[in-house]
């Protein structure tokens, strides 16, 4: 009648030495008595009642990318994850065996982009990816956590940033994309450490790393718009924070206490937050909430409403529309997170002139399957994130669009990686990559 | 065993469903001020604004993929309050006790909204077989918890209808109703003390501080 009953087929095995080596070092007591710790002393009501209220009632399923992408396999829908962790460690009362450990991490790391879409489908409003967040942290402190992600919250320890990205070469980046920058714009600057600016514009660490062209746009932008602006020198300009999904949230208050403090040393109006989602959820959510904040000490907005902000003030001026038909992929934690998606598209219709509208969309909209740092687990999870998502492959080509605009970092690499995996022969562009093929450029600013 | 039945175990009934309701409600709001965010997040326009919508059918989008479970569900819960309030022979036993009346069903219309409730649980119990994604997560204690939902409506309408023996099956009738009075505030029956926290805090969360609606 239950759930033994079922016959499912063998999900494939993936190998990562972050779950089956650790996984040799545990044992049952230390497992038990994590489990019972994080449950007793660091959930109370939501968690309780959340147990006390899910009626097993499965109308959570169709929420999920994964489950819809898996053929409806019971396993991936929101609850089915949660029977598969959550109910067995309180049943068992934490006396569970690594191979079990090992399963949640699985489970809930690499098969739960934490998007929260199954919070608007539950009836009774369970927040079904705060409970895989418990689990996750449980997988912390077990210290099962796959290697690659584990990696990314050792940097952001170490160094506060997410790419082991060390100061002098951060220096460097940010002078070398000011020289690129005043090669198109002569008035383009990157001021680092300019007490009182008006902005203090932050971005994750692999804009420098591996997309330093980003912050010489960003450059760009902000001359054009004659923005007063800044960027520390010091730890603090990185607003990512894998930290927070691996369940290593003292790593993650650390993180978020840097770079709010960066803002407050230089003594900026706001922060502007670059193209990305998870570190928006981060500055605004997540860190606060840990470090006792109510709302972030300094204003902070994502990129999508800055550039709103641009636009529709006329501080930026549109010269000739993008005319290539292009769609939108809303990135969660900023539309589901931050009801973005009116401005979202209203940048969109400033700027291009073919737009073709996703179904679903808004709030609705599918996650792009990278996010909640699945896709920080690294290489060996990429076959089964990419599984994991061919709804949203479907609904990209339903669109029949080339571009799409993809304003968060998580969603741009999740997004390419839809593409290459299901052969839809179309693109990827921030906004900013949008912005800066449209915007006028005043000719007293347009270098020779 | 009539009289017991009828008597001393509606009284520990009520005083176990109403006490266990406040206790569960004195712990619900302790544990909320241990959970640091509740408190703060918590937001009456936008609770109520999410509240609202869950409470009116296809108000949701969820609750428009699946016509038929929705129908099923609120047809289930609606009857499942308001047949008991509303039926003449209870509320002439509480008239004969402590003269205290208000309006009832006819007797007819109470039969089918009653056949209503048994077969939404059939429903249910249908759907916990035939669909994977809930057939998966389905436990024991959720047939139990349908089985304790559904028996008093079976059981009164079997003693209503006087099949079997009529005080026998009034005096299981009166046993059903009050295991499941009993079992509401400590069980997953207790959503229904839930239910409007639940929703409200999710509501308040995405309205308050994500600026989206959460239906």
């Amino acid at each position: 009648m239950g759930s033994p009953a079922m016959k499912l087929p063998e999900l494939p095995i993936v190998g990562d030495p972050g779950l089956d080596e650790n996984a040799k070092n545990l044992t049952p007591e230390r497992i038990a008595e994590v489990i019972n710790r994080v449950i007793d002393r660091e959930t109370a009501a939501r968690f309780r009642v959340y147990m006390n209220t899910c009626v097993h009632c499965g109308l959570c399923s169709d929420a999920c990318h994964w489950f819809l992408s898996n053929d409806r396999d019971p396993r991936f829908s929101p609850v089915g994850k949660v029977k598969q962790t959550v109910w067995e460690m309180l049943r068992k009362k934490g006396r569970v065996d690594p191979d079990f450990i090992k399963d949640c991490s699985r489970i809930a790391q690499t098969e739960c982009n934490m998007c929260r879409r199954c919070s608007m489908y539950c009836q009774v409003g369970i927040d079904v990816a705060y409970m895989l967040l418990t689990v996750r942290r449980i997988c912390h402190e077990l210290e099962m956590v796959p290697q690659f992600m584990q990696d990314t919250v050792n940097s952001h320890a170490v160094t506060l940033n997410q790419m082991w990205v060390k100061q002098d070469e951060w220096i460097d980046t940010l002078q070398w994309q000011e020289e690129e920058a005043k090669s198109e714009v002569v008035t383009a600057r990157i001021p680092l450490d300019k007490e009182g600016a008006d902005i203090f514009y932050s971005v994750i660490a692999p804009e420098p790393k591996i997309l330093a062209q980003l912050i010489g746009n960003m450059a760009q932008i902000m001359a054009v718009a004659k923005i007063d602006w800044t960027m520390p020198s010091f730890d603090g300009w990185d607003n990512s924070n894998m930290a927070m999904y691996s369940g290593d949230f003292e790593t993650m208050g650390r993180v978020e206490r840097a770079h709010h403090e960066a803002a407050l040393k230089l003594k900026v109006k706001r922060i502007v937050m670059g193209e990305c989602g998870h570190a928006f959820r981060g500055a605004v959510y997540d860190g606060p909430k840990w470090l006792g904040w109510l709302e972030p000490p300094v204003p902070v907005i994502h990129a999508v409403d800055f550039y709103h902000e641009l636009i529709t003030s006329g501080r930026i001026k549109i010269a000739k529309k993008f005319d290539e038909p292009v769609t939108v992929q809303e990135p969660c934690n900023i539309v589901r997170g931050r009801g973005l998606g009116a401005k979202l598209r209203e940048i969109i219709h400033a700027t291009c002139s073919d737009f073709r509208p996703p179904e679903p969309s808004f709030e609705h909209n599918y996650c792009c399957g990278a996010g909640g740092g699945v896709i920080n687990c690294g290489p060996p999870w990429k076959t089964s994130r990419v599984k994991g998502n061919s709804v949203k492959a479907e609904q990209l080509a339903a669109t029949k669009a080339h571009i799409i605009i993809t304003p968060c970092h998580n969603c741009h690499s999740g997004i390419e990686d839809i593409i290459s995996g299901y052969k839809l022969g179309m693109h990827v562009k921030f906004f900013s990559e949008i912005l800066m093929e449209t915007m006028e450029i005043p000719d007293e600013l347009r270098a020779e | 065993m009539y009289n017991f039945a009828s008597g001393p175990l509606v009284w520990i009934a009520f005083i176990v469903f109403v006490g266990g309701m406040v206790y569960q409600f004195v712990t619900l709001l302790r544990s909320a001020k241990k959970d640091k965010v509740i408190y703060p997040y918590m937001s009456a326009k936008y609770g109520l604004r999410s509240l609202l919508h869950w409470l009116i059918p296809f108000a949701t989008t969820n609750m428009r993929l699946r016509y038929e479970t929705t129908i099923v569900t609120f047809a289930f819960h609606l009857c499942l309050i308001l047949v008991p309030i509303f039926l003449t022979a209870h509320v002439a036993m509480v008239s004969f006790g402590w003269g205290a009346k208000w309006g009832t069903l006819s007797d007819g219309a109470a039969d089918w909204l009653t056949i209503l409730v048994v077969l939404a649980a059939v429903f249910f119990l249908v759907r916990r077989w035939m669909l994977p994604e809930v057939r998966f997560v389905t436990n024991p204690s959720d047939y139990l918890l349908l089985a304790i939902a559904a028996a008093p409506f079976i059981t009164g309408f079997m003693a209503h209808k006087q099949w079997f023996d009529y005080e026998t099956m009034v005096v299981i009738h009166m046993i059903s109703g009050a295991v499941m009075l009993m079992a509401i505030p400590f069980t997953r029956l207790s959503h229904m003390l839930f239910f409007p926290f639940t929703r409200a805090y999710m509501g308040s969360e995405f309205g308050a501080v994500r600026h989206v609606k959460d239906w």
